[in-house]
């Protein structure tokens, strides 16, 4: 239990030291998994034999001093959407249950690089679409810090992982708020990078102009540690950005003093739950104490952005997803007459009922005579949408608010209004469809246990200024991740 | 027929670019080799992986489009265009729509009637898409992506042409123009340049455009004559008939020499185009078009002057010889070689032109070296062989492409200037022709063609023919 406590650098700097072996690390991990797995759900597979066989060596590597990074030898999880030569990559939909990719993604690549051991591949809502993780073909994942109630999604597995320490961080994808949102539900640090900082190639696309990789982890030391083994410029990504400030954890500093930071008014109003409400006024004032000047101000257009959102994210994942016809990989029908009907049976059985209803609508506003009224609009609110963002950051550092407008919501209460699903992405999206940097921080709780994010969200490639502030707010506050300790505890509180 | 009709056609050409490797990956173009050899996640449409824009493309595009007198735009972007079938990997094709490479431009073609320009509407830059084989035996389907990504130019032209000689003239213009850049070598029979034909009719003199049918499944020039007269005629007799001509796309049977309906307007996809997220806009500045331009190769109206002035060789030789550029490359070479431009320019429009005739041969399909022509020339110059060898040799080169030293030598065809073995041939021919020999000395100049013809043969051809009339004469004067 002592391992589990550490997070990912703490444990680094053991093994590193000699004081831990990757082999105890990654059995820790596995036996914690194992425990927590026939409740929590995080992980769609946990590759056992496969976290040996890369713990002995790493071992070797450490030990001859070839890997000596602050991450080598730590257990991480990967989101199955994420491709691994040789291992099952299913984006937790029945049409890819069988596929096993022929290359590994960048982002993982590097993540190798740097060490680490890679435990499993965890659930998410299908194809990324969802706020809950209940999409999954393979069954939901539970909230550890109480499982009658779901971890957010779509990174939900992710996060639960991290939270339920059946890993030392994670690797998440966000295309409208699936890091931060989960983040804040699980307790744990969640960061969507500046559009292009890390590379999406071999990351299965939702919406493509949108998805980001990022870390999921237990403090943002952790998180700034991850960003820098994740984040290049990679030449098999034409969106992929050469930045010159890869250094993330050159960040890590505890000042804030003279740093602006707004709170856009409309974040704080309506539907905004009191209790999430009071939580990131008190993680705002924090950071006025330690020396940050707060104000509040108009953000604008802050109810556009879910219509526009889902229009452009429905439409790339409408073309996106048409690949996965049973032709060439993943499910085909068992029985069929013909190609086309093989199409539509393969479509219809493999896929489930949240994606079908995104391809509707994607290829809806994509037909011809509602492209102008549809797409094209949503593309020009984006566009309106990242300029407001502009003026903000002409006067602000950060922007500050809540990650979402409630904590974790009961399991089995989301699916069935959609519509109200949607709603619950507000804070999160518009910071994808600007391609802006966003972060979440555990603020506290609710009166039910259940963990509260705060939001930071910084001008394009201003991860850095994102990473100051929260760690400032983490050195005022003290530790913020608990593991939770005994996941049968966890379960007691389930009401049935 | 009572009325006169006048034929609209407007095409679509697809030209497949000669680069190295694909337009968003980096697997092999090459043609012909095992299935599924050149692929890699990118072209097989894997999840998670991304395309990148190969630059060659846009360069080729662009040399293609300035040639063609476009305006090239200057932030191009990518488009998806989105439909089901297994050839097509991601089940969308990654193509132009919005914003495509080039624009406006025209190509001159020469008519019956004088020259004429047919605009070209647009250039846009895509990617092919894989190849189906059916088992018939076997009731399944399968697939070869090895030219799936291969790069191609759509070139749509305005509905200028008005005949098949029009087309075709169109077709040959715009291969020229390919072939003389270099982008695309441009076979129809491989697909590298395939052409849809869009035609209407219309009673002559009337101002509007009667109702258009798509053609496709033409691969060769002659399909597309016989498609076009048989279009034209199916829908005269529509209307001749008082029936509507339906817009439908029609594919062209060429064994039957007829065209079937494939789909008609109503059930026409809706391909739901939109921009490309995983490509970001192409900046072209003026500096890379200047750079293209001055990277463009002679074309054909600037080589055609200079081979007049430099070569001194008549307006006819240097037209049949610049009409393809790999026959004026290896005409020049050639004349690099030998400095003899009016031989090298006969050999070209003579032998070499009559075997391609008879072989049913494109300039494409040309493999002797300029180095053998040139030496032929030296050779046939230099009295090392005859004439009438120097025919015979050329037919080695032309067909395996020998070295003309060699085979001379080795077949034993030198000339022989051997004054003996002349003399001695010639004094049998006159001792068993004794009859042409008196008519001859009676006056008969044409009996003297006669031994000629006979000494010649006696020599299997290789004697300079100076050397024996000499030899001759002298030997009946005697």
């Amino acid at each position: 239990m002592e391992i589990l406590e550490l997070t990912a650098l703490e444990l680094g700097k053991k093994i590193k030291a000699g004081e831990i072996t990757v082999k105890e690390a990654v059995q820790a991990a596995i036996d914690r998994a194992k425990e927590a797995e026939p409740v929590i759900n995080s992980y769609v597979t946990l590759d056992e034999a496969g976290a040996f066989a890369q713990a002995e060596e790493i071992q070797k590597k450490i030990d001859a001093g070839e890997l000596t990074g602050p991450l080598a030898g730590v257990p991480v999880a990967i989101k199955d959407n994420m491709c691994i030569k040789g291992q099952l990559t299913t984006c937790s939909s029945k049409i890819l249950s069988n596929f096993k990719p022929a290359y590994t993604a960048e982002a993982v690549e590097n993540l190798k690089k740097a060490g680490v051991v890679i435990i499993g591949k965890t659930n998410m809502d299908e194809f990324a679409m969802g706020s809950t993780t209940e999409t999954s073909y393979y069954g939901p994942t539970r909230n550890p810090h109480n499982t009658a109630h779901v971890p957010g999604g779509s990174s939900g597995g992710s996060c639960a992982a991290v939270a339920a320490g059946e890993c030392f961080g994670a690797l998440g994808s966000d295309t409208g708020g699936s890091i931060r949102q989960p983040s804040s539900f699980c307790g744990v640090v969640g960061l969507k990078p500046t559009y292009g900082t890390v590379s999406r190639y071999g990351l299965v696309a939702y919406g493509s102009s949108l998805d980001q990789i990022g870390p999921i982890t237990k403090d943002v030391s952790d998180c700034a540690a991850f960003l820098e083994a994740i984040a290049s410029h990679d030449p098999k990504d034409s969106t992929s950005i050469d930045r010159d400030d890869y250094d993330f954890t050159s960040a890590l500093e505890n000042n804030v003093k003279g740093l602006k930071i707004g709170i856009p008014k409309d974040y704080m109003g309506d539907g905004l739950d009191p209790e999430v409400r009071k939580a990131v006024l008190r993680a705002a004032k924090v950071l006025e104490e330690n020396g940050a000047v707060v104000e509040t101000f108009n953000l604008g257009l802050v109810k556009y952005a879910i219509p526009a959102y889902y229009t452009i994210a429905s439409a790339e994942a409408s073309s996106n997803l048409e690949r996965f016809d049973g032709v060439k990989y993943g499910y085909r029908t068992e029985e069929y007459e013909g190609l086309h009907n093989m199409y539509k049976k393969t479509r219809s059985e493999g896929f489930g009922p949240e994606v079908k209803r995104r391809i509707m609508l994607g290829s809806f506003v994509l037909s011809s005579g509602y492209y102008d009224a549809y797409y094209l609009k949503a593309l020009r609110t984006k566009a309106l949408i990242k300029k407001e963002f502009d003026k903000a950051f002409e006067y602000y550092d950060i922007i500050l608010g809540p990650a979402a407008p409630t904590t974790a919501p009961e399991l089995g209460k989301s699916l069935s209004d959609p519509l109200k699903m949607y709603l619950g992405d507000i804070y999160t999206i518009s910071v994808n469809l600007a391609g802006l940097p966003g972060m979440t921080v555990p603020a506290g709780k609710d009166e039910n246990g259940l963990p509260i994010g705060m939001q930071l969200i910084g001008n394009a490639f201003e991860e850095k200024t994102l990473i100051r502030a929260a760690y400032t707010y983490e050195c005022a506050t003290g530790k913020q991740y608990e593991t939770m300790a005994d996941i049968s505890k966890a379960a007691e509180k389930e009401v049935r | 027929m009572s009325k006169q009709y006048e034929t609209v056609i407007g095409l679509e050409v697809h030209i497949e670019l000669a680069t190295k490797t694909k337009i968003f990956c980096g697997c092999s173009t090459e043609f012909g080799s095992a299935p599924n050899t050149h692929t890699c996640p990118v072209c097989t449409g894997m999840p998670g992986s991304l395309p990148v824009l190969n630059k060659q493309v846009v360069e080729y595009a662009m040399a293609l489009g300035l040639a063609a007198n476009c305006k090239i735009t200057q932030v191009c972007k990518f488009d998806r265009k989105n439909y089901f079938y297994p050839d097509n990997p991601q089940n969308y094709q990654i193509s132009q729509l919005y914003l495509p490479i080039a624009r406006d431009g025209y190509v001159e073609i020469d008519t019956q009637t004088g020259k004429k320009k047919v605009r070209i509407h647009e250039m846009h830059m895509e990617e092919d898409a894989g190849k189906l084989v059916h088992d018939e035996w076997d009731d399944t389907s399968l697939v070869d992506y090895n030219r799936s990504g291969v790069p191609l130019v759509e070139i749509v032209s305005e509905p200028d042409m008005r005949s098949a000689d029009e087309v075709i003239a169109y077709l040959e213009k715009l291969r020229m123009i390919a072939q003389y850049l270099g982008v695309s070598d441009c076979k129809l029979q491989e697909g590298s340049m395939r052409a849809d034909v869009n035609l209407s009719v219309r009673e002559a003199g009337s101002e509007t455009f009667g109702t258009r049918t798509e053609m496709k499944n033409l691969n060769s020039f002659k399909a597309i004559a016989h498609a076009i007269e048989g279009e034209r005629q199916r829908q005269i007799e529509l209307l001749e008939e008082g029936k509507e001509v339906i817009q439908e796309t029609r594919r062209w049977d060429d064994n039957k020499e007829h065209s079937y309906a494939m789909r008609s307007k109503e059930d026409a996809q809706d391909y739901r185009y939109f921009p490309e997220p995983d490509l970001v806009p192409i900046v072209i500045s003026d500096e890379w078009i200047a750079k293209i331009k001055a990277r463009q190769p002679e074309l054909r109206p600037e080589k055609l002057e200079r081979y007049k002035k430099e070569f001194d060789i008549p307006e006819y030789d240097a037209e049949l010889i610049t009409e393809s550029k790999k026959v004026a490359d290896l005409f020049e070479a050639t004349v690099e070689l030998c400095g003899k431009p009016k031989k090298a320019a006969n050999w070209i429009m003579g032998d070499t032109f009559r075997l391609m005739k008879e072989k049913g041969m494109e300039p494409e399909d040309l493999k002797f070296s300029p180095e053998h022509l040139a030496k032929l020339i030296d050779m046939t110059d230099a009295g090392t062989i005859s004439a009438a060898v120097a025919r015979k040799v050329f037919e080695q080169i032309f067909t395996d492409d020998v070295d003309p030293e060699k085979y001379v030598e080795e077949n034993g065809l030198k000339t022989v200037n051997d004054e003996g073995a002349i003399k001695e041939a010639v004094e049998k021919v006159l001792a068993d022709n004794p009859q042409a020999v008196a008519d001859y000395k009676g006056g008969k100049q044409k009996a003297f063609g006669a031994l000629m013809g006979q000494s010649m043969r006696a020599l299997k051809g290789k004697a300079d023919p100076a050397a024996v009339t000499k030899m001759i004469k002298e030997m009946l004067e005697q």
